[in-house]
Parts: C-alpha cells; sequence; structure tokens
C-alpha cells in the first residue's frame, strides 16, 4: 500500500497536482508566492463588517482553479475539514453583537451575524488561496521562493525535510499499522496500550534514521549550512503577473466594484 | 594523496556499550582495486564502513587512507575522497529533488553553480538518470532511487566508492543494471554485501570478515569457490556456482 495513494491526508495528491504542466504552474514560484501574499493581505484587511466588497475577490480562486486544472472538489474537501477551526472563531460574534445593521424582507439581521459571514468568507478565500498555490507550485519551489525573499535559511531547510520524509514517516505509520491489525483480529482493549508502542518505536527509527541521514550529510561535505542551488529564471510574464494581479487586488480593496455594478443596474 | 592506499592496522572497536565488533583488523587496498567485504550478519562489516569515512573512530589501531590518518581532524578531507553509498537510498536522498540532492556535494566543495549544474547533469548521465533531474525523491522507485544515490557520490568526484549492500531492495533487472554500472567505474571500490554473485562479478578481491576479524583475504574466485571456507563462516557459494 502506498502511502501517496492513502486516504490519511491526501497530501500526496496535492503534491502531485503540483507537477502539472499548464500556464499557472510555469509561472514562477515567487510570482505566485507573492500574488497570494498579496490578495491575502488585502482580503484580511477589509473591516469586520464587510460582505459586498469581499465577493468580486471569489474571482481569484475561481479563475485559478479553472487556469490550472485543478479539481474543484479536492479544494473544497480540504475547505471542510479545516473548517471548524473558522466557524469557532466566531461562534459567539452573532451573541455579543446583537445591533440591527440591516433588515432583509423585514427580518433584522444582527451586525454579529454580518461579521460571522464576513470571517467566513475571508476564510474560504485566504485558504483556498494558499491550497491553490499549493496545488500550483511544488513544494521545493514554493521554499526557493521564500529563500529568495529573505526568509532564513533555517526554516527552509525544516520545511524541505519534513516535506521529504513525511511520506516515508506516513508509509511507516501504514506499514506499522497493517502489520498491528493483521495480528489483532478486530479486538480492542489494548489499543490505547498498542498505540503508545507504537508511537514509542516510530519515534526510536526516526531518530535511527535522522542519524543516519546525518552520517550521509556529512558524507558529502556537510558542514553546518545547507547551501541552495539557485535557479533563477524569472521572465517578463511573471512580472507582468504580480503587477497586474497586485494592482487588480489593491484596485477590489479600495474601489466597491460590487456597489458600482449594483448602482449599474438600479 | 596521489596514490590512495587504503591501510588498515590492527583496528578494534567496542560500541559505548561494550559490545566488540572489531577485533584487530588489517589489511591494504590499492589504487584501482576493487574489494568485496563479506561475511555474516554481526560480522563487523557495517561498522568497518563507518570507519573508513571517519564516522566512528577505531578504539585502537589506525586506518590510513592515501597516507593520511583517519582522525577526528582529518575526517572532513578524507570525507572528499572516500565516496560512501548508504544501504537505504532513502537515507541517502534527503533532498526534495533529484537536481537538489546531486548538487548538494558539489555546493558543499564550493564549486559555482555552473560548475554544479554540469557535474550534476554529467553524473546523472553517468547512472542514466537524466531524464530524472526535476523530480522529486519520493517518486522515485527504488532501482532509480539506487542508482540516483550512487550520481549523489560520484557527483563529488571521490577517488575510492564504499557501497554498502548496492543490491539490497532492487529486483533483478535493476540489480543487473547496477552491477554493470558498477563494472564501468575505474575507482577504487569497497563493496560490502551478502550478494555474492554481485562480489563475483563486480570485484576481483575479496576479504571475508567473520567475528570482528579477517577470517580470509584473497581473490575473489578462490575464496568464493572454497566452499568448506565460506561454510566455516556461515556462507554459502554463489548462487551461480550451486548445482555445478
Amino acid at each position: 500500500m502506498s502511502f501517496n495513494q492513502s486516504e490519511f491526508f491526501d497530501l500526496g495528491y496535492l503534491d502531485y497536482l503540483s507537477y502539472k504542466d499548464t500556464f499557472i504552474h510555469r509561472l514562477d514560484p515567487r510570482a505566485k508566492f507573492i500574488v497570494t501574499l498579496v490578495f491575502i493581505f488585502m482580503v484580511i484587511s477589509f473591516p469586520k463588517h464587510e460582505i459586498s466588497g469581499l465577493i468580486p475577490f471569489l474571482i481569484f480562486p475561481v479563475i485559478l482553479v479553472a487556469l490550472a486544472d485543478i479539481p474543484i472538489k479536492i479544494i473544497l474537501k480540504k475547505l471542510i475539514v479545516v473548517s471548524p477551526f473558522a466557524l469557532m472563531v466566531g461562534i459567539f460574534n452573532p451573541m455579543l453583537d446583537r445591533k440591527i445593521l440591516i433588515s432583509l424582507f423585514g427580518i433584522g439581521i444582527s451586525g454579529g451575524w454580518i461579521s460571522y459571514l464576513s470571517i467566513i468568507i475571508k476564510f474560504i478565500l485566504t485558504i483556498s488561496s494558499a491550497l491553490i498555490l499549493i496545488a500550483t507550485t511544488s513544494f521545493p519551489g514554493i521554499c526557493m521562493a521564500m529563500e529568495n525573499l529573505g526568509m532564513p535559511n533555517i526554516f527552509i531547510l525544516q520545511l524541505m525535510f519534513i516535506y521529504r520524509y513525511i511520506f516515508i514517516l506516513g508509509e511507516e505509520v501504514v506499514r506499522t499499522n497493517n502489520a498491528r491489525e493483521l495480528r489483532s483480529f478486530g479486538k480492542k482493549g489494548y489499543e490505547i496500550l498498542t498505540a503508545g508502542n507504537i508511537l514509542g518505536s516510530l519515534l526510536l527509527r526516526t531518530i535511527d534514521r535522522s542519524e543516519r541521514i546525518y552520517q550521509a550529510m556529512c558524507a558529502r561535505g556537510f558542514n553546518g549550512k545547507i547551501n541552495l542551488f539557485k535557479k533563477s529564471r524569472f521572465l517578463l510574464k511573471d512580472f507582468l503577473y504580480i503587477i497586474l494581479l497586485s494592482g487588480f487586488f489593491i484596485f477590489l480593496r479600495l474601489f466597491p466594484l460590487s456597489q458600482f455594478i449594483g448602482k449599474m443596474f438600479i | 594523496m596521489s596514490h590512495h592506499i587504503i591501510k588498515a592496522e590492527n583496528i578494534h572497536f567496542s560500541y559505548p556499550d561494550g559490545t566488540k565488533a572489531i577485533n584487530g583488523i588489517s589489511f591494504e587496498i590499492h589504487h584501482g582495486e576493487s574489494v568485496g567485504i563479506i561475511g555474516p550478519n554481526g560480522a563487523g562489516k557495517s561498522t568497518l564502513i563507518l570507519q573508513l569515512n571517519g564516522f566512528l573512530l577505531p578504539t585502537s589501531g589506525s586506518f590510513n587512507i592515501g597516507g593520511t590518518p583517519v582522525t577526528q581532524k582529518t575526517k572532513t578531507e578524507i570525507r572528499r575522497h572516500v565516496g560512501l553509498v548508504f544501504q537505504n537510498p532513502d537515507d541517502q536522498l534527503f533532498m526534495p529533488t533529484v537536481f537538489d540532492d546531486v548538487a548538494f556535494g558539489p555546493l558543499n566543495l564550493g564549486l559555482s553553480p555552473e560548475a554544479v549544474e554540469i557535474k550534476v547533469e554529467e553524473s546523472l548521465r553517468i547512472v542514466g538518470c537524466l531524464e530524472l533531474k526535476s523530480r522529486p525523491s519520493h517518486h522515485l522507485s527504488l532501482g532509480q532511487k539506487r542508482a540516483v544515490s550512487i550520481a549523489t557520490i560520484l557527483a563529488m568526484e571521490p577517488d575510492i566508492l564504499v557501497m554498502d549492500e548496492p543490491s539490497s531492495f532492487l529486483d533483478n533487472h535493476s540489480r543487473r543494471e547496477i552491477i554493470n554500472l558498477l563494472r564501468k567505474f575505474h575507482h577504487t571500490k569497497i563493496i560490502v554485501s551478502h550478494d555474492l554473485d554481485l562480489i563475483m562479478d563486480v570485484c576481483e578481491r575479496c576479504i571475508i570478515l567473520n567475528d570482528g576479524r579477517v577470517q580470509a583475504d584473497g581473490t575473489t574466485k578462490d575464496m568464493l569457490l572454497n566452499k568448506t571456507l565460506l561454510e566455516k563462516n556461515k556462507l554459502e557459494l554463489p548462487l551461480s556456482l550451486q548445482n555445478k
């Protein structure tokens, strides 16, 4: 059983998507990283009762999903997985802020409900754009982009090692669990104890492995600092991508497009 | 270091818990030789390999590689000349992509980016994996991982290649490809393996270890045909020689 196809956490699938070859995938990781950052920053900078201003921002994830040929299901699925966090953050808003702000068909809607909705829209926008970034940019690409943009080397290395070994650790967990299941005959009872033992042995194996990896690094001249190979291929289209999209997001942030379109029809 | 003579003189080694792994090993390996080290489990083979690269230092006795004794001080220098390929390619390949992995060593040696790129492509071409360059390591098959592991070491241009079980985890076809590859190299080679047929194909000399001692040292043909010697050391005739 391969971890990459396992349902444990579709990490492998997002990773697999990131090696496709579309216009979006071919953009420089730095361009995509910066644009995503600008997007997220613009979205979260809206005041707490904003809804109409946020709606036009949906166009970014929608267009990217279409252009990059990403199955929308996977993005939605992941949104649902992380959603409890966002849902809990705003859950008390409707109780704390009872002032009626607008009334629709005679029903008064309090400020709390509106800010709650605003939080949820912001959550959908930011998380989906981050997921799309991961699904369109290889993980090493993102690391390289962050390193180029000034992130300290040590954090980059942590991320790269996590990326390299999470698949191996995952496969090991799956194998160990299969071995446990094979001999537990559907029994329950000692499960907690066994889980403890399994975790312990996984930890020991991980430590052993890290020792061997360290030796492999030393065998190739590691001396405390990892030098990354810089592949620079920042093209005009990457530059344009940053300028156009960032400009568009800033425009959307400053100019209430929804209201403008609404007025045109009234 | 023009003459890469590897000289072990009366090596003793015990682990911190008191286990004696090596009890007095001496041998001399000359430039361009390819030597197989065989022996049963626990004979001290892996311990010996780690000492060649200064990961473990002998409790007594001394290693001398190309005139330089292996010590705490010289180990970085030694590692430039001795390339060690580990048994498990997942330990050997620790960078996210194949390219980064092969580039790791040359970058540490301080080569310029252009030189690194040339070196990486050259090494990958030798092992026949150039088209895997931008793939992430975890998408490779085990045979490919093994070949790339060897490329990561070749990129360092070592004079001496040391390999731990180069044929483990491999199917017959990949194993044959690795054997053909190893035969092409003109480096001094030290290969530790349980795969006696591989040793027959690749090495002209063979050292049998058992109980942390050298039990026999001679040409591979003589040693691997000697059934009594092999059985005394918990080994068997190579498969290709059985039933003949």
